[in-house]
């Protein structure tokens, strides 16, 4: 049964709530209306007329190969940040959660990325990977490895891939670290008298233990990796070299800003909503449930 | 063979030490009971042995082997914890056969095994349930099974009733002996609750603060307690303590009165006697101003202040007991059913 609370008619619950629902309607509810309109229409060139053409710009959107080449890469690239975000964050709250001495200092110092602004983390890569600059670049050259990501495409996609997944890692490492804490001591110390040694009980017992919180740290990632890498995208390759790096997000605000093709831009930005809405759905539904063990 | 030897154990947290040169020896197959105050250190004893925690100094050996350097799986032991730490997302079954598997041992080995720990514990149609779909005593039989299959040689127990309801605690107390007489194993139990101890132990290792306060029988503990911890610790309702004069034979109370002691000592003791042990007797030295009375049905506690003084004491005496409450009520007590104590030290001054 719910329990109803009544309040006694008063324009206080109205007003405490008025603020958060102002930001709402202002920063979210009115563009998100304004994109979907836009995405219902073409605008000409010049901007001088536009024309009302219903579902047109989806339909050109779906045939497009261009589109559809940055969907398959936007999914690599976001399995690809989230398996490596999550699996280096993995590895790193598996070892402080060992560490006995100064653990404050480590936490706080793997905590750190995560208060960077995407902008700067990017410029910090670029700066890392300067083809003319760069120290790493110079150390591949060493072992012979050619290091531009202003020309290849793939090693542009490595980088950007590396410093978003970089980014993220902090706040992954806070969930497993907080995952793995909440583990009974005495459920490891278990499986050590049942004779597991630390590598057989961190794959039986612990992994299996935090799996709710690898499914919800995959969802957040997923959502990161699509939407909020848009800062680390711009400062490093720009979408570039050619389009090895324009990921949905970058292509919504490419064609849109860039190459002015409002309505296109509104609806690819219409189906990024959409799949955010179905991954939200998602995470709900499960973190409900839980993932079973 | 399994006998365990504590040499000079000691146990240090940083600066702070928390256990004090420990010393026992247990023989193979024997029950032992660590009993305690809290915070006495018989978790932290426990799991020296168990290999969870290091040893500051001094040596553990088990079956004659020197194991302070082994890991915990190395040392053939099983321990059943106080929360039952079973592991959660495995099956009853599961959870059981975890330790057989790792050992490598054949499928229809393990399967013979868990079936057959499933059988004396009666959790055989709970095996493929999750720890979480079971009650408590449930769980803690798994526990248990799960300690068994491994057939180990030793087993050790941390407080692994105290979640329990008191029925449940006495039948799972009687359930755990008979296993441990079956299967003749050495086994290790820390308990906190006196009565578990003098049920379960052939001999019980009192702890106190660190340090062991005595190592003996139930009966020995009970018949002659070491120190006033000891004495005061074991038996219920506790031991009643009176500052005393002693002379020739004799203790002097603080009411005035004389007790006759078996102790040839001299000068100022304290003088310990159970509440069982004061005999109602019109004559008797030891008197009480009764201020309350507790029925039990067999018996009754008549609770007090001896005559003259504000020093609280209680009797036991057989059946019920209804006048008295504000009257003066006398006891006598056999001398070699007295105890005596050093004040200071708290030590037992032998006759
Ligand atoms: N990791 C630790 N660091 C410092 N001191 C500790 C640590 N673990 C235990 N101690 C101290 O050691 C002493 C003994 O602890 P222990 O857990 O063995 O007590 P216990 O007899 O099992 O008590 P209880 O009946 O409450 O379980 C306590 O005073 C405790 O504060
Ligand atoms: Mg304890």
């Amino acid at each position: 049964m719910l329990k109803r609370v009544h309040f006694p008619t008063s324009l206080l619950p109205y007003l405490l709530v008025a603020p958060q629902i102002a930001i709402t309607l202002v920063f979210f509810i009115w563009p998100a209306s304004q994109a979907m309109y836009q995405s219902f229409l073409i605008e000409d060139a010049f901007g001088l007329g536009t024309e009302f053409v219903w579902f047109e710009n989806f339909e050109v959107l779906m045939t497009d190969s261009h589109y559809l080449d940055s969907f398959q890469r936007t999914a690599v690239f976001s399995v690809l940040v989230a398996a490596l975000s999550m699996g280096f964050a993995l590895i790193l709250a598996g070892f402080a959660q060992r560490v006995v001495r100064g653990a404050m200092f480590y936490r706080t110092l793997l905590i750190w990325p995560y208060a960077i602004a995407p902008v700067l983390a990017g410029a910090l890569w670029v700066f890392m990977f300067n083809p003319t600059l760069g120290i790493f670049p110079y150390f591949l050259e060493i072992i012979g490895i050619t290091w531009n990501h202003y020309l290849s495409g793939n090693q542009a996609m490595l980088l950007v891939i590396l410093a978003a997944a970089w980014k993220q890692v902090a706040y992954n490492f806070l969930f497993y670290l907080a995952a793995m804490q909440s583990i009974p001591n005495s459920v490891i110390e278990a499986a050590a008298i049942d004779g597991a040694g630390p590598a057989r009980r961190f794959w039986t017992i612990v992994f299996p233990l935090i799996s709710p919180t690898t499914f919800f740290l995959l969802v957040i990632n997923m959502v990161y990796a699509f939407f909020e890498t848009f800062g680390i995208i711009h400062a490093v390759t720009q979408g570039g070299p050619g389009t090895s790096t324009t990921i949905l997000v970058y292509k919504v605000f490419n064609d849109g800003f860039v190459g002015l093709d409002l309505g296109g831009s509104a609806a690819q930005s219409v189906v990024l909503m959409a799949l955010v809405i179905v991954m939200t759905v998602v995470q709900f539904r499960f973190v409900e449930r839980k993932v079973a063990y | 063979m399994a006998d365990i030897q504590l040499k000079d154990l000691v146990k240090s947290y940083g600066p702070t030490e928390v256990l004090h040169h420990i010393e026992g020896d247990i023989q193979d197959g024997e029950f032992i009971v660590i009993v305690g105050p809290s915070g006495c250190g018989k978790s932290t004893l426990l799991r020296m042995v168990a290999g969870l925690e290091s040893v500051t100094s001094g040596e553990i050996a088990i079956g004659g082997t020197r194991v302070n350097e082994l890991e915990p799986s190395q040392r053939d032991i099983a321990m059943v914890f106080q929360n039952y730490a079973l592991y959660p997302h495995m099956t009853v079954r599961q959870n059981m056969a975890y330790g057989l598997k790792i050992r490598k041992l054949p499928k229809a080995d393990i399967d013979r095994r868990v079936e057959e720990a499933a059988e004396i514990l009666e959790i055989k149609q709970y095996l493929d349930r999750k720890p979480r779909q079971l009650s408590g005593g449930q769980r803690q039989r798994v526990a248990m099974g799960r300690a068994i299959v491994r057939d180990p040689q030793v087993f050790l127990f941390d407080e692994p009733l105290s979640n329990l309801d008191a029925k449940l605690r006495v039948q799972m107390r009687l359930e755990i002996r008979k296993l441990q007489q079956r299967l003749g194993v050495t086994s290790i139990y820390v308990t906190h609750d006196q009565v578990e101890a003098m049920t379960l132990g052939d001999r019980l290792m009192v702890l106190n603060g660190g340090y062991v306060e005595q190592f003996g029988t139930p009966i020995e503990l009970y018949d002659r307690p070491a120190s006033m911890f000891v004495a005061g610790f074991i038996g219920s309702p506790a031991m009643n303590f009176l500052p005393v004069t002693l002379d020739a034979g004799t203790a002097s109370l603080p009411s005035g009165h004389q007790v006759s002691v078996a102790s040839g000592h001299s000068g100022t003791a304290t003088l310990g006697m159970r509440p069982e042990h004061l005999t109602a007797d019109p004559d008797g030295p030891i008197a009480i101003n009764v201020d309350m009375l507790e029925q039990l049905g067999a018996n009754t506690l008549i609770h007090g202040r001896l005559d003259g003084t504000e020093h609280a004491i209680t009797a036991s005496v057989p059946g019920h007991a209804h006048d008295g409450i504000g009257n003066t009520r006398r006891f006598s007590i056999a001398p070699d059913l007295t105890h005596l104590f050093d004040t200071d030290t708290g030590k037992r001054l032998d006759s």
